[in-house]
C-alpha cells in the first residue's frame, strides 16, 4: 500500500502553546485513520494543518508524494467539527450549491443515497436535528468525489443511535476504498472503524499502528476492575500488574483463575468486580495517566 | 466554472434573503411608511403664516385682518390674548376696545407685523412712506416644490444606505463567526469570487427595493420628476455599489458581530445626520459642509435631487457619479487586500 499522506515534522504554535509539536506520520492509502485524543491534544489543528486550512509553523504536509498546493482542495472532502449551514435554503440546494463548486461533482442521487438524506431533503437547513446535520455535512464532504475524506469529531454530541448511524455511513465510504481520517474522543468508534490510530496530547503522537497491534505491545491477558474505597492496600500490594485510580483497581493478568484466587485468599472484597478485554480506552489511560478529559 | 460558482453562490444569498420573510418585508416597508407618514405630516400647503389675536369688535380700517394670510383669533378678555402673546402662540394682539396693539418682542413675526401695521397706519394717515421711486411687479408662476419631493431621494439614499452595509457588511461577519466561510474555504471557490456573488445579489435586491419604494410612494404622492428615470436608475446603481463596497472594507476580517453592528452605526449616523436625507444643511457651518462632502450618501442624494428637482442630466450629475465610482474602486481594493476567510 503506498502512502496517500504524509505528514512530516509539523509544528503549529498558539503564543506559547505548542498545539503540535514536531509530528511525522504516514496515511497507507484506503484506510479509515484515527486520530485519537482529548480536547486539546491538538488532533484539529493537525488535521485543520493536513486539510490545507491552517498553516504549519514548520513542516510540511504531502499528498502523493507532493506538497499539497491549492490543487488539494478539489480532491479533499473535509467536515469540520463546527460549521453553521446558509439559513433559508434546503438540503437539497444545499447540496446544489456545493456541487456547482466542482468541476466533476458526485451525481446528487448517490451522495442522497450514500448519506441517507432522501427524507430530509425539502428541509430548511436551520430546522435539522444534530444527527441530520452532521449527515448533511458529510454528504457536502463527499460531493467532490474526493479521494481522502476529514471528519473532525463528526460524532461529538450525537446520541448513541445517531452516532451507530453515522458509523454506517462511514462504512459505506470506506467501502468505495476512500481514504478516510477521522479524528474523535470516542475510542469505542476509533477501534470500530479504523485501521491504524494515533494516538495524541499535548500536541504530540504517543503511539500509532493497528489497534490490535497497539494493544498486543501494552496489554497482556485481560483486565480485572474493582471498586476501591480505600481498604485492603496491604492485601493488594503484593500484586504485578495493578493500578491504583481514585475510585478503582485494575489490575491486569495472563492467568485470570490464579488472580482470582490470590484476591479471594487476601479477603479482597470481590462485590462489583469486573472483568475485561483491554480496548484504545484503557490503553489510552494507560498513555496518559488519566482518564480522558472531555 | 467560475460562472457557474457565482451563479449557484448569488442565488443562494438571493433565495436566503427573500425567503427571510422578516427582513424581506422590513425591507420593503419601512422606507414606504416613512415617506408616506412624511408627506401626511408636511402636507399642510397653503398655511396661514400668522396669527393675530383680536380683543372688542374689528375695525373695518385694519387692513391686514382681511389679508390671506393672516389667521385671526378672537378673546374676549384681553389678559387672555396676552398671555397667549407671551408664549409666542400668537403673534399679534390688536385690542379695539382700548385702541392699542401689543407684540412681543422676541418674536420676529410680531416685530414683522408691527412694521406691516405701523406703515398701513401711516398710509391712512396720509404722510406717506413710498418716498423711493417705484418698483414694477413681475409675476412668476410655478408649483412650490413639496418637501416630499425633496425627501423622497433622501429616504431612499437612507434605506440603500443600511440595506447595503448591514446585509453585506454584517451578514458576511456573521458567516465568518459560525463558520460558513471556514467551509467555502475548503472547496475550490475563490474568496473573490464568492465577494461578487454577495455584492451581486445584494445589488439587484437594493435596487428592486429601491424602484419598488419609489413606484410605490410615487402612485399616492405623484414626485416631481423633471429629469430622466434611466439616469436616476443609473445613479441608484452607483451609489449602492459603493455602499456594498464601503460594506466589504468592513466585513473583510471582523468576527464579532457586535462590533461590526457598533462600527458599522459609527458610520451610518453621521451620514444620516449630515448627508442631508430630512434636512439642507445650506446655511449650516462650512466644517459640517465640507466633513459632508466626504460622504458617499451625500452625493447620491445631491445627485437625486438634481436629476428629480431640477431636471439634471448626466452632465450636470458627472462629478457625483465620479465621486462615487471612485470611491468603489479605492473601497474594493481595500476590502480584497483585507479579506480573510477566517
Amino acid at each position: 500500500m503506498t502512502d496517500i499522506l504524509r505528514v512530516e515534522n509539523l509544528s503549529k504554535y498558539y503564543g506559547s502553546v505548542k498545539a503540535v509539536d514536531n509530528v511525522s506520520f504516514a496515511i497507507p492509502e484506503g484506510i479509515c485513520f484515527g486520530l485519537l485524543g482529548p480536547n486539546g491534544a491538538g488532533k484539529t489543528t493537525t488535521i485543520e494543518i493536513m486539510e490545507g486550512i491552517t498553516a504549519p509553523n514548520a513542516g510540511r504536509v504531502l499528498f502523493r508524494g507532493t506538497p499539497i498546493g491549492a490543487d488539494f482542495k478539489k480532491k479533499v472532502g473535509i467536515q469540520f467539527q463546527t460549521t453553521a449551514l446558509p439559513e433559508f435554503i434546503t438540503v437539497k440546494e444545499t447540496l446544489e450549491l456545493f456541487s456547482a463548486f466542482y468541476a466533476n461533482p458526485r451525481p446528487m442521487d448517490e451522495v442522497i443515497r450514500l448519506c441517507s438524506l432522501e427524507d430530509i431533503l425539502q428541509r430548511d437547513n436551520q430546522k435539522l436535528s444534530g444527527g441530520q446535520k452532521q449527515r448533511m455535512l458529510l454528504a457536502l464532504a463527499i460531493i467532490p468525489k474526493p479521494e481522502v475524506v476529514f471528519l473532525d469529531e463528526p460524532t461529538t454530541g450525537l446520541d448513541p443511535q445517531a452516532r451507530r448511524n453515522f458509523w454506517d455511513l462511514i462504512g459505506r465510504i470506506k467501502a468505495e476504498k476512500t481514504t478516510v481520517i477521522l479524528t474523535t474522543h470516542y475510542m469505542d468508534e476509533a477501534q470500530l472503524l479504523c485501521e491504524q490510530v494515533a494516538i495524541m496530547d499535548q500536541g504530540k503522537i504517543m503511539e500509532i499502528d493497528t489497534p490490535d497491534a497497539l494493544l498486543a505491545k501494552h496489554f497482556d491477558g485481560v483486565l480485572i476492575s474493582l471498586p476501591y474505597d480505600g481498604c485492603c492496600s496491604d492485601a493488594l500490594s503484593g500484586f504485578d500488574g495493578l493500578v491504583m485510580h481514585d475510585d478503582s483497581i485494575e489490575l491486569q493478568t495472563t492467568t485470570l483463575d490464579t488472580s482470582l484466587k490470590k484476591l479471594l485468599a487476601a479477603h479482597v472484597d470481590l462485590e462489583g468486580l469486573s472483568i475485561h478485554k483491554p480496548n484504545l480506552e484503557d490503553l489510552f489511560i494507560k498513555l496518559t495517566g488519566s482518564s480522558l478529559r472531555t | 466554472m467560475i460562472i457557474r460558482q457565482f451563479a449557484a453562490l448569488f442565488k443562494a444569498r438571493t433565495m436566503e434573503f427573500v425567503r427571510d420573510r422578516g427582513t424581506f418585508y422590513w425591507n420593503l416597508l419601512f422606507p414606504v411608511i416613512l415617506v408616506l407618514g412624511m408627506a401626511f405630516a408636511f402636507s399642510g400647503s397653503d398655511e396661514k403664516l400668522y396669527k393675530i389675536g383680536v380683543v372688542g369688535s374689528p375695525d373695518a380700517s385694519v387692513r391686514i385682518l382681511g389679508m390671506e394670510q393672516m389667521h385671526v383669533i378672537h378673546y374676549d378678555q384681553a389678559g387672555d390674548a396676552l398671555e397667549k402673546l407671551a408664549r409666542h402662540q400668537i403673534d399679534f394682539l390688536l385690542d379695539f376696545d382700548k385702541r392699542e396693539f401689543a407684540v412681543n418682542e422676541e418674536s420676529n413675526k410680531g416685530r414683522f407685523l408691527r412694521e406691516l401695521f405701523t406703515a398701513q397706519q401711516s398710509a391712512v394717515g396720509g404722510t406717506g412712506l413710498l418716498t423711493v421711486e417705484a418698483f414694477d411687479e413681475r409675476a412668476v408662476s410655478g408649483k412650490a416644490t413639496r418637501y416630499v419631493d425633496w425627501l423622497v431621494p433622501g429616504v431612499i439614499g437612507m434605506n440603500m444606505m443600511f440595506s447595503s452595509l448591514f446585509g453585506v457588511g454584517y451578514v458576511l461577519v456573521r458567516y465568518r463567526k459560525n463558520g460558513v466561510l471556514k467551509r467555502l474555504k475548503a472547496t475550490p471557490v475563490h474568496a473573490l469570487n464568492f465577494v461578487s456573488a454577495q455584492a451581486a445579489s445584494r445589488l439587484v435586491i437594493v435596487l428592486l427595493t429601491s424602484v419598488f419604494v419609489f413606484s410605490g410612494t410615487n402612485l399616492l404622492l405623484h414626485f416631481v420628476m423633471r429629469g430622466s428615470y434611466l439616469n436616476l436608475l443609473l445613479l441608484t446603481a452607483m451609489g449602492i455599489l459603493c455602499m456594498i463596497s464601503l460594506g466589504l472594507v468592513f466585513a473583510s476580517r471582523m468576527r464579532s458581530e457586535e462590533l461590526a453592528g457598533g462600527l458599522l452605526n459609527i458610520v451610518t449616523f453621521p451620514m444620516l445626520a449630515l448627508s442631508g436625507v430630512f434636512f439642507s444643511l445650506e446655511g449650516s457651518p462650512a466644517i459640517l459642509r465640507t466633513i459632508s462632502r466626504a460622504f458617499p450618501l451625500t452625493h447620491f442624494i445631491e445627485a437625486a435631487r438634481k436629476i428629480m428637482l431640477d431636471g439634471a442630466g448626466l452632465a450636470q450629475i458627472a462629478p457625483n457619479l465620479f465621486f462615487l465610482g471612485g470611491l468603489t474602486v479605492i473601497f474594493l481594493i481595500l476590502s480584497s487586500a483585507l479579506f480573510r476567510w477566517e
